[in-house]
């Protein structure tokens, strides 16, 4: 048996940190029949275990050994509204590939790009089969993973569904932070355009809890509130220089080049600031995302900087090798203390101080300690701030009903996603806190489910 | 979809505009903003709401050209439609519960002002406005304003018209007089609101503010807009656009406003000799 994953073809690393063409190229059919083949058909499939919504592994894998790409990818579609999206962004190694048997021994069978191959055969291909919506009207606020499967679902079982969305384009984080080269904006809205066509009506430029509040929603005839709007208030480290020029969040620096297109200014007017020397502070897929997209807007270094050491990093392994193939540094075991700047408040340097690891803390993870007198200064031009978001507060502070925890997400019942607030739900970022894509449409599909339980009470 | 309903050109490079926008009209309040995008390639831009009809179903904006995007927008004519508006954005701002104020525009901050202004007139507050520009053709809703104020005074950095000087010059005069105000509101260029703030601390009157931060969302998801106040950071755009002028660092606000400036020349370069050129004077 082939020990290894079927090689995924990629764009060659010197060349790709110059472009935003996807990185991954994606298996063909020999590729995928080829990596079909190595899955041993469990009969009891621990790989699905992994998986938040349990996609058909072992079924949708053995469709594609036949050759029938087809009728795969309908078997993943049943589980998984978005498979052309999580194919590519999962983090499958700790979720269906971390349980695949064959992973005892050898590496795990490829799932999800298996997943991405099948999504992208259909993409264009696929016909919507429309479902009457003649049951109550429903309204999902926030159109990303979350709010988008959701949506799907409650359309699918006959609702009228309504989904607001802040932006002038849906898909949230899959929009405006995940890049280009890991997730082309042209399959997201492929997605978007699908659930449309069930017959969800999206509307834009619709910041809920300033045109409308919860209660005018219901007062319009929608009888239950699906709230998915993420978890989007980046943090900052609250030291000296963060408002320096050159001083970015990560989520604006992404939101620049992904939903504004700056990456293509200036044919695109939103511009976006630029250095020679980019520091990331974090390192999670975040950090990963936004240390690539400087390479590719032309800095002569990217660095991570990161207080704890490599193997704590919360980024998928995929991402780090690939940030680091194209030429992206790691300067671990550092803290920064201050960001510098000249006389016209641009950046100009940042001080760090070493770090060591220390005992384990509450995340299990090795605590970091600073290292007393060890600043030193990195020399830099820009500076992105990678380390968390937070949720944002505009809705649930227009909705003091809402109950929320001491991290600002929304408390919600554990079996049906029902907040502090009758007929209001709510699930992904927002309850979590940032998460995972897979995740917020777990949550999705629950909430989508157990908001069709309640109109039917209530209709009892 | 938001289309303009009427188009006036107040002062040369001044442009107002009624937007059909029922949903935003209906909720719009004195201090709220919105943000427009022309067309696809657009930035999305921030613009207070200088006035609202709910029953019309508009909302009034009034736009200064300072760049491209500001330029994009003045050359669009009744009839015409914005791609996106989105809005109200920010906090409005409380009118209630004063008695005497003194409103304090700068430029095009009159535009700004004028529904804080109509706010608090209809409260019955006793109003004394001072309304400054360059020159006095840049003087805009001068009459507006004259009518919803107990006493308007006019200043112009030449002298055009009204006081030559800056309105800083006119408060000082007022408040040397008569010091008994609760509040004063002044918006206009940063620079002015720092003196106005300085002027204002002396004679321990509350100011507010309201500050043009540099904007993507308007939603509080990016920290482009943030401000230091009171030695804290804030959000201009869901925790502002008002502030209080004594605790405001205008001089981070200066600089943060000057980041893009290499930028704007090459968008102007771009259009001026890029692939669809549109034929303009420089100005
Ligand atoms: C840069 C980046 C890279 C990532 N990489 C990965 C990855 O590789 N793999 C992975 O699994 N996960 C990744 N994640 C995490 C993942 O994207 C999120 O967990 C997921 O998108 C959460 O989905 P959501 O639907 O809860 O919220 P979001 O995707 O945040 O969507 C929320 C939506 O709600 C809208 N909204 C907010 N407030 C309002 C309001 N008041 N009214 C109307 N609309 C509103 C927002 O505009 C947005 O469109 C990444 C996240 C980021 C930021
Ligand atoms: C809450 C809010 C309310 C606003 N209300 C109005 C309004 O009612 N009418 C109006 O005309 N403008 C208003 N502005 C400012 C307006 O958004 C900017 O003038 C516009 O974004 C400039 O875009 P531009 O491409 O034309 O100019 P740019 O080409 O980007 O800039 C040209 C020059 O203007 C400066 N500049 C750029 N953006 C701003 C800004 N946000 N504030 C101050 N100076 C800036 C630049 O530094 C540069 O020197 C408001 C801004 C905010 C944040
Ligand atoms: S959705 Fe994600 S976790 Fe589930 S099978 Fe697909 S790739 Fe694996
Ligand atoms: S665990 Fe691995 S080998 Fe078994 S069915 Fe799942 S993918 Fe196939
Ligand atoms: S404009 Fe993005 S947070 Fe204010």
């Amino acid at each position: 048996m082939q020990k290894k994953k079927t090689k995924m073809p990629l764009q060659d690393p010197k060349q790709r940190a110059n472009n935003f063409a996807e990185v991954a190229l994606g298996y063909d059919k020999e590729d995928a029949i080829n990596e079909a083949k190595r899955c041993l058909q469990c009969s009891n499939p621990a790989c699905k275990d992994g998986c938040p919504v349990r996609v058909d592994i072992p079924e949708f894998i053995d469709l594609i050994a036949e050759g029938d790409f087809a009728a795969a990818a309908k078997k993943v579609k049943e589980k998984n509204s978005l498979p052309a999206v999580c194919g590519r962004v999962c983090p499958q190694e700790e979720q269906c590939e971390a349980e695949c048997i064959v992973g005892n021994k050898n590496e795990p069978v490829a799932i999800g790009r298996l997943e991405r191959f099948v999504a992208d055969y259909i993409r264009e291909q696929e016909e919507v089969e429309e479902v009457e919506q003649e049951k109550e009207q429903v309204a999902v606020v926030g159109a990303g993973p979350a709010g988008l499967t959701a949506a799907a679902d409650l359309a699918k079982l006959g609702y009228q569904v309504t989904l607001f969305e802040a932006f002038h384009k849906a898909g949230g984080v899959l929009t405006y932070g995940i890049p280009e080269f890991r997730l082309p904006k042209e399959i997201v809205q492929d997605e978007v355009e699908k659930i449309e066509q069930l017959g969800v009506e999206i509307k834009y430029n619709q910041v809920i809890g300033q045109i409308k509040s919860l209660d005018e929603l219901f007062a319009e005839g929608y009888q239950a509130v699906f709230v998915s709007t993420g978890a989007g208030l980046p943090r900052f480290l609250g030291i000296e220089g963060e408002n320096l020029n050159g001083v970015y969040s990560a989520n604006e620096f992404l939101t620049r080049v992904n939903l504004m297109k700056a990456y293509q200014f200036p044919k695109y007017k939103t511009p976006v600031y630029t250095g020679k020397k980019v520091a990331v502070v974090g390192a999670g897929n975040v950090a990963m995302d936004a240390a690539r997209t400087a390479l590719r807007l032309g800095a002569e270094e990217s660095v991570i900087v990161y207080r704890r050491s490599r193997e704590e990093m919360p980024a998928r392994a995929e991402e780090i090798e690939h940030a680091q193939a194209e030429g992206v540094k790691f300067n671990l075991l550092n803290n920064p203390t201050k960001i510098l700047g000249d006389d016209d408040g641009f950046v100009s340097g940042m001080e760090c101080i070493k770090m060591e690891l220390g005992e384990p803390d509450d995340s299990g993870r090795r605590r970091p300690i600073p290292i007393e007198g060890s600043e030193w200064i990195l020399d830099v031009d820009q500076v992105i701030m990678a380390i968390g978001q937070s949720p944002n507060p505009i809705l649930i502070n227009d909705t003091p009903e809402i109950e929320t925890t001491d991290w600002g997400t929304i408390k919600v019942d554990q079996e049906t996603g029902m907040t502090t607030k009758e007929g209001v739900f709510a699930g992904g970022d927002i309850v979590t806190g940032a998460a995972t894509v897979i995740q917020a449409m777990g949550a999705g599909k629950k909430v989508a489910q157990a908001i069709d339980d309640y109109i039917q009470k209530q209709n009892n | 979809m938001y289309q303009i309903l009427e188009k006036e050109e107040l002062a040369p490079k001044i442009k107002k505009f009624a937007i059909e926008a029922p949903q935003i009209a209906a909720k719009a309040e004195p201090g709220h903003f919105l943000i427009v995008r022309v067309d696809e390639f657009a930035e999305r831009i921030p613009l207070t709401i200088a006035d609202y009809d709910r029953e019309q179903g508009s909302v009034t904006i009034i736009v200064q050209e300072v760049g491209f995007s500001s330029q994009q927008i003045c050359e669009l004519e009744a009839g015409d439609s914005f791609l996106d508006v989105v809005g109200p954005l920010g906090k409005p701002i409380e009118t209630a519960g004063y008695e005497r104020v003194i409103c304090i525009a700068g430029g095009l901050g009159s535009a700004p002002l004028y529904p804080k202004v109509k706010s608090l007139a209809k409260e019955g507050v006793e109003l004394i406005t001072i309304l400054g520009a360059q020159t006095e053709e840049l003087l805009i809703l001068e009459e507006d304003l004259a009518e919803l104020s107990h006493k308007l005074y006019i200043t112009t950095d030449d002298g055009s018209k009204g006081k030559e000087g800056f309105v800083t010059d006119q408060l000082d005069e007022i408040l040397a007089e008569d010091d008994q105000f609760d509040l004063v509101i002044a918006i206009g260029p940063m620079i002015m609101m720092k003196f106005v703030a300085e002027v204002t601390k002396e004679y321990g009157i509350d100011t507010m503010v309201s500050l043009n931060s540099l904007m993507v969302d308007g939603t509080g998801m990016c920290g482009g807009c943030r401000v230091t106040v009171g030695g804290e950071t804030k959000f201009s755009c869901v925790d502002g656009p008002a502030f209080d002028g004594h605790l405001v660092d205008f001089d981070e606000q200066l600089q943060r406003s000057k980041i893009y400036q290499d930028k704007e020349d090459k968008v102007k370069d771009h259009e001026f000799w890029g692939d669809g050129c549109r034929a303009k004077e420089e100005n």
